[in-house]
């Protein structure tokens, strides 16, 4: 038996436990990953970096739908020739993977930010192709099956990192852009990124988010991307990383019983505050105690047997 | 640490109830909203202002379900939000944040131009509690020193030390030299602190040589205000999360950004 029976593998990267902190959230400082490090976090995905520096949206850039957020931030970042301190300083004091998620206005600016940030020291690249609020990146890539080939590709052929593809729930079917991701050379999937959506004021008459649409997240889109992770085990070998709505060891179980290797936690950080990746941790080793598995990778895909 | 709870992050549009001129610049802004008016003092909303921008806000005032904000103009959001009428709709989300602690008894409130705020709050609620207080305040010239009728009649058996930069009121000179001065003198349990982070950077040095814990209340951009955007990260913390109070204690380990260094819109780390 394993020491740390949380211990997984996503595409050679080795991961302590599957919990992951989502791209998006707080992740400007390794001041804060350091912070979350010690909750028990596996791996560190950062904020969307794009070749140029970004202001991102006015604000509101966040509503409270129910127990869910959607959010159109739009993208801020310092751009990556400023994010590089960064990665090289979180590199130096973090042992666990360091992710770096990368966006672009166009197929060779997602290339030319994976490359410096994998030259500046991340572990891999996650392409964000499916950012669901800023016009000409993002959905623009991930909806289109031959750019989304063409983006991957180029990356591939040009970093020697893993590179993992953020697939978009905005699809009508997200295994046929699985199978295009994968060919193109995706080492490992993360599924998915927001559901595109929005939010109306009925006092004021007005939408709320100043981009008035933006991407929805959180404990209601739950079922929607297990579903996402379920299909996609069936269809594809690589990996899969699950990211919709998980906020405790129980959503966590169930991800990876329908095909996930790993998870990631966004939305749950402003719910249950930086513990909640101790909380999950601790919850599925004593599933995994109770139901007999030797380590948190025999129950990858389970629920696949009926 | 403050919890967050669903039903404050859900936004609700109400109309304003009352605007009160402060001075040239600056208003206060009434309304009324029953989870905002349980807000400690320190503790801060999220101000929609439709179609224009949303901006945290220290609470002023909160009685009888009716929550107070004051606002000074200093860009566009704050501007827009100043030139709005009695009647027209705001949205509002929170409260957010952590408060200041009330336990101490011998206590030294200091904060300049607008950043009285929160502290005036504090005053409001501390005052009748048989504590000591010396209620420091400054600003560049008189009309900017706010609350000022106010603060005289609640600090009646209390302390009062005004300062404008201009000598218009009270001692000429920066706020902190107060301060110094009356710390050779006497000893506090505790002293609040809110304003320009260069103020209250030197307040903080000044509080670790006399050895006097402070609570600072800091500001940062601030996008979501539920501690999940990153926007307000100082260090290790988030101001809209974990703040926006700091005790002694928590500004030591953020000492090389306080005072210093902030993000920008963009994420980036520039100079304050």
């Amino acid at each position: 038996m394993k020491s740390n029976s949380l211990e997984t593998h996503i595409a050679g990267l080795h991961l302590n436990s599957p919990t992951m902190l989502a791209s998006g959230i707080m992740s400007y400082s390794v001041d804060f990953f350091q912070r979350i490090a010690k909750e028990g976090v596996g791996g560190i995905v950062t904020k969307s970096i794009g070749l140029e520096s970004r202001k991102g949206f006015e604000n509101p850039t966040i509503v409270q739908i129910n127990n869910g957020f959607i959010n159109a931030m739009g993208l801020p970042n310092p751009g990556i020739a400023s994010y590089a301190n960064e990665i090289k300083k979180a590199k130096n004091v973090l042992n666990i993977p360091l992710i770096v998620s990368v966006y672009g206005f166009s197929i060779e600016e997602y290339e030319t930010v994976a490359k410096k940030a994998i030259n500046y020291g991340a572990d891999a690249v996650e392409l964000n192709v499916s950012c669901p609020h800023v016009k000409d990146t993002g959905l623009e890539i991930g909806q289109n099956p031959e750019k989304l080939f063409r983006a991957i590709k180029k990356v591939k052929n040009n970093v020697k990192k893993p590179v993992i593809v953020k697939l978009s729930p905005n699809v009508t079917n997200i295994t046929e852009f699985a199978t295009i991701a994968v060919e193109a050379g995706a080492d490992a999937l993360t599924a998915t990124n927001t559901i595109h959506a929005m939010a109306i004021d009925i006092e004021s008459t007005k939408p709320i988010l100043s981009n008035i649409f933006g991407g929805f997240s959180g404990p209601p889109i739950k079922p929607i991307i297990l579903r996402c992770v379920y299909e996609l085990f069936k269809t594809v070998t690589v990996p899969i990383i699950g990211s919709g709505g998980i906020t405790n060891w129980r959503d966590a179980i169930e991800f990876m019983l329908a095909g996930a290797s790993a998870i990631q936690i966004g939305t749950a950080i402003a719910l249950q505050n930086t513990k909640v990746f101790n909380d999950i941790n601790k919850g599925i080793k004593s599933y995994l105690k109770k139901k007999r598995f030797k380590n948190v990778e025999q129950i990858v895909g389970l629920s696949q047997k009926i | 640490m403050s919890a967050y709870l669903r039903k404050y992050n859900i936004m609700r549009t109400i109309p304003i109830l009352n605007i009160k001129t402060e001075n040239q610049t600056t208003k206060t802004i009434t309304f009324n909203d029953k989870l905002c008016s349980r807000a400690k003092p320190g503790q801060f909303i999220m101000l929609w202002i439709p179609r224009v921008d949303e901006i945290p806000l220290s609470i002023m005032n909160s009685q009888k379900g009716e929550v107070s904000v004051t606002v000074k103009a200093v860009g566009s959001a704050t501007n827009s939000l100043n030139s709005m009428k009695k009647g027209q709709n705001i949205g509002v989300r929170g409260p957010f944040g952590n408060w200041f602690s009330t336990r101490s008894n011998k206590c030294l409130l200091i904060g300049g131009g607008v950043g009285i705020v929160p502290l005036y709050f504090l005053l409001k609620k501390i005052v009748g509690d048989d504590k000591q207080i010396t209620f420091i305040n400054g600003a560049k010239t008189e009309n900017e020193l706010l609350f000022m009728s106010s603060i005289k009649i609640l600090c009646k058996n209390q302390t009062i030390l005004s300062t404008t930069e201009d000598g218009s009121y009270g001692y000429k000179g920066i706020i902190t030299e107060s301060l110094t001065k009356i710390l050779r003198q006497e000893k506090f349990d505790i002293i609040y602190a809110c304003g320009p982070e260069s103020m209250m950077r030197n307040v903080f040095d000044i509080a670790e040589l006399y050895k006097i814990p402070l609570e600072a209340s800091l500001e940062r951009l601030m996008r979501c205000g539920i501690g999940l955007c990153g926007s307000c990260v100082i260090g290790q913390y988030r101001v809209c999360r974990d703040g926006p109070i700091f005790n002694s204690k928590q500004l030591r380990k953020i000492q090389d950004e306080f005072g210093f260094s902030r993000l920008d819109f963009n994420g980036k780390k520039i100079p304050i």
